[in-house]
């Protein structure tokens, strides 16, 4: 959708560099296009201003003019003053020293507040405690059930009151409720309102007075445009929130609207939502989210996550039997899960820089679907096919078809891919350039 | 409702919309209409911060100056309407001050109303129920207001006697199928359904003959919210889509992009990828009734050429209303 600001300044400076020295016109289109290019991340304009003052300046002060890679100078300045201004390092939420810690989500409609209730809840109960949802959305309908289903799939009890139509009292009751069965962390759900909405944003106010938050939190759609700022501040006014969730970000949102945020209420960013499911939460990185702004990539969500599922001997092991060429059909699976378990492949090719310019800007498409039945074909062969996959010949073929549901001519195309690899990889052993792949 | 001449002008409007016949007059002689700009702020349900205060600065000016190009390049870009679709609404505006047909700030914010206008609706929006039934397939992100919208307007497909049956096919979102059970009920409507985790299709599938063989004039489809770079989710909703074709050749007549105004500029990308994937026919913007001003809407119809078929303004029943690009623009950009 949007080129990176990476390509764009090399698009200003480019042929300049032949000439050898920039001049402060140049400086001023490489400013024009940072501008563009934060807006176009929904970057709020008033922030923009302020952070293209500042990198204005670094640029001037700095050695970018005589650089030779003066695209690269700026990029880093951007980048430097982006993760500034989003704050140094990831910040947890606060929990109570006397419990229960009781947290309080607020944020507009259709904003996620009722799903991120539940990985909240989900999140913390991994880690050993014992949480309670509050269902205080009187306004919505169902909003009560959505929140109960979630409860009932995670495993964590719910207050709800059907047919209640004071969010206070709810509020109240639950929170006395939570602290009766010694809940030690307690998260109340509310309505989405519209911060014009003088009557809802009192109700708020007093659902807050009842229960004394430890902390509020403020949910925030990572596709939001330039209102954030609007929106923050009028929240933060009511009820000062202490920090935010940002929901959607497993879409292509560049998710300027954190930024904005962070800039103008000071408010640090709790976690990322990564996704519908219940364990789609994430820790915030001010500094990913800041390449991720630019349109730069994030290897290093990409290279913890690989930490977390490759287990090293496995990898050191598998990569000795690849380079000597004795990969089997059944180390190609358990690799290939493994790769699999660290999400979906196009949301990890996403995070290589620059793939998604080489996509033309569409989300990177990979067909899970055929994944999936490369897995159920390898399933279907015995133990001793996948070591030897040259036993398999035309009746075992049509076994393995049916027994996975493919067909006689999938089952080969895997197998030649497989052999060609094969190849491919004892070459790279051996040291020698993999010639690229013609058909 | 249909009793005062407010709710009747209302209807009338909602019936040149679904080019129905609209419905009978009253006794007592109502008032023609009112002025445009007038009506979207007044049937706002609640008070609304119309204008901010930068771009009622530029429209007070009594000199057009370097400045107000800049302040208005601005004003555009914090409504949401992108970069290119602000330089491009400044540059035509620019000419017309050379050739000397604007030379104040009022002037300027008529233009303005008037340039975007034209652009985003030649013509009254149409979303013709013409077929037996018609079938509209409602579709867009998480969260944009999908349901609420097939409630609205299954409610005012109501008023003007038409059967409505409306298809829970979001069989994914926990009480989604609830949620629209209450909405169906608001409004009258039939509500097909099946067991939450159901396939979306049969779901539609059931609701499109269920709707033919009820004689139904109107079957409505609430689709589960996904995020448009999501590809089997997108998958699916292709075959959604098939699905009702199948159970009614030509059908879906109508696939409505919803879209919060809150949304930057991905909501591009949003509308582009819905397109792609089953071929939009028009987007309702939502919740109009808070502080965003839905710019975006600007620039996906500069791209994409998508109409503004209705437009969301609250959360009861009555909160939705055809889309008046007159009214939307004037209410977006200008200073009254
Ligand atoms: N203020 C305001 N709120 C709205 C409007 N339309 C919808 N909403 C609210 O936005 C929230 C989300 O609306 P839904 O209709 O559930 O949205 P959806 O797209 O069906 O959501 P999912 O199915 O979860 O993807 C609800 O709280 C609605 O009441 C509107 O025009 N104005
Ligand atoms: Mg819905």
């Amino acid at each position: 959708m949007f080129d990176a600001l990476s390509d764009k300044l090399q698009g200003v400076f480019a042929g300049l560099k032949a000439r050898g020295k920039l001049t402060e016109a140049d400086i001023d289109k490489a400013m024009r296009a940072i501008r563009l290019s934060l807006l176009e991340a929904d970057v709020s304009l008033p922030v923009v201003k302020q952070l293209t003052k500042a990198i204005s300046e670094r640029a001037h002060g700095s050695d970018v003019m005589t650089s030779l890679t003066p695209d690269q100078q700026v990029v880093k300045i951007v980048n430097e003053e982006l993760t500034r201004l989003m704050g140094e390092s990831s910040v947890g939420m606060p929990m109570s020293p006397r419990p229960p810690t009781i947290v309080l989500m607020a944020g507009l409609q259709g904003s996620g507040k009722t799903t991120c209730c539940a990985k909240l809840a989900r999140h913390y109960q991994q880690q050993g405690r014992a949480p309670m949802m509050i269902a205080c959305d009187v306004h919505r309908p169902a909003a009560a059930q959505q929140l109960a289903v979630l409860g009932e799939q995670i495993g964590v009890p719910v207050y709800k009151e059907d047919g209640g139509t004071d969010a206070v009292a709810i509020a109240t009751r639950g929170v006395a409720q939570a602290r009766a069965a010694a809940r030690d962390l307690v998260i109340v759900d509310t309505a989405g309102r519209i911060v014009i909405d003088e009557a809802m944003m009192a109700e708020l106010v007093q659902v807050r007075d009842a229960v004394s938050p430890t902390a509020v939190v403020l949910v925030l759609d990572a596709m939001t445009g330039q209102d954030s700022v609007n929106v923050a501040s009028a929240f933060q006014e009511a009820v000062n929130f202490d920090g935010v969730v940002l929901t959607k970000l497993d879409g292509d949102a560049r998710g300027g609207a954190a930024l904005s945020v962070r800039a103008v209420t000071g408010r640090p960013i709790f976690f990322v939502g990564m996704g519908e499911k219940v364990d789609a939460l994430e820790p915030f990185h001010p500094d990913r989210m800041a390449s991720r702004i630019l349109g730069m990539g994030d290897v290093l969500s990409l290279i913890e996550k690989a930490e977390q599922t490759v287990d090293v001997d496995d990898a050191k092991d598998l990569q000795k039997k690849m380079t000597s060429g004795q990969m089997t059909l059944e180390d190609f699976l358990v690799q290939m899960k493994q790769v699999r378990k660290m999400g979906p492949l196009g949301q990890l090719l996403g995070m290589v820089p620059g793939f998604k310019a080489l996509a033309k800007g569409q989300d990177v498409q990979v067909d899970e679907g055929r994944l999936d039945r490369i897995e159920a074909i390898i399933h279907s062969m015995t133990p001793h096919e996948r070591r030897r996959p040259d036993v398999i010949n035309g009746s075992r073929r049509r076994r393995i078809a049916i027994g996975s549901g493919t067909t006689v001519q999938e089952v080969n195309q895997l197998l030649s891919q497989f052999q060609q690899m094969k190849k491919l990889m004892k070459r790279m052993g051996k040291g020698g350039f993999p010639s690229l792949p013609t058909a | 409702m249909t009793g005062d001449a407010e709710g009747r002008e209302q209807l009338e409007r909602w019936a040149e919309l679904f080019a129905l016949a609209p419905p009978p007059a009253p006794e007592v002689a109502e008032k023609r209409r009112r002025g445009l700009l007038g009506r979207l702020r007044e049937n706002l349900s609640k008070p609304r911060q119309t204008i901010s205060p930068q771009i009622a600065g530029i429209f007070a000016g009594t000199l057009i100056t370097s400045d107000t190009w800049d302040e208005l390049e601005e004003a555009l870009i914090t409504a949401d309407c992108g970069m290119d679709a602000s330089l491009a609404l400044v540059e035509r505006l620019r000419a017309q001050e050379a050739e000397g047909r604007i030379t104040n700030g009022q002037e300027l914010a008529r233009a303005l109303a008037t340039e975007v206008a034209r652009d985003m609706a030649p013509e009254p929006p149409k979303l013709e129920i013409a077929h037996d039934p018609t079938v509209i397939l409602v579709v867009g992100v998480n969260g944009s207001g999908k349901t609420t919208t097939v409630g609205k307007l299954a409610h005012r497909l109501a008023q003007l006697d038409q059967k409505v049956v409306i298809g829970a096919a979001d069989t994914f979102r926990a009480a989604a199928i609830d949620q629209l059970a209450v909405w169906a009920e608001r409004s009258g409507a039939s509500l097909v359904r099946q067991a939450p985790g159901a396939d979306p299709g049969a779901v539609a599938y059931d609701a499109v003959a269920s709707g033919k063989a009820r004689g139904a004039d109107v079957v409505i489809i609430d689709t589960a919210g996904r995020l448009q770079t999501q590809r089997n989710l997108m998958d699916e909703l292709r075959k959604v889509r098939g699905v009702i074709d199948k159970a009614l050749p030509g059908a879906p007549h109508h696939t409505l992009l919803v879209l919060d105004a809150t949304t930057g500029q991905n909501g591009l990308s949003q509308a582009q990828l819905f397109d792609e994937a089953i071929d939009l026919s028009g987007v309702v913007i939502t919740k109009l009734d808070g502080t965003s001003r839905g710019g975006i809407a600007v620039a996906i119809h500069q791209t994409l050429k998508l109409p503004v078929a209705v437009v969301g303004v609250g959360e009861k029943l009555e909160d939705l209303q055809p889309f008046d690009a007159r009214a939307y623009a004037g209410a977006i950009f200008t200073a009254e």
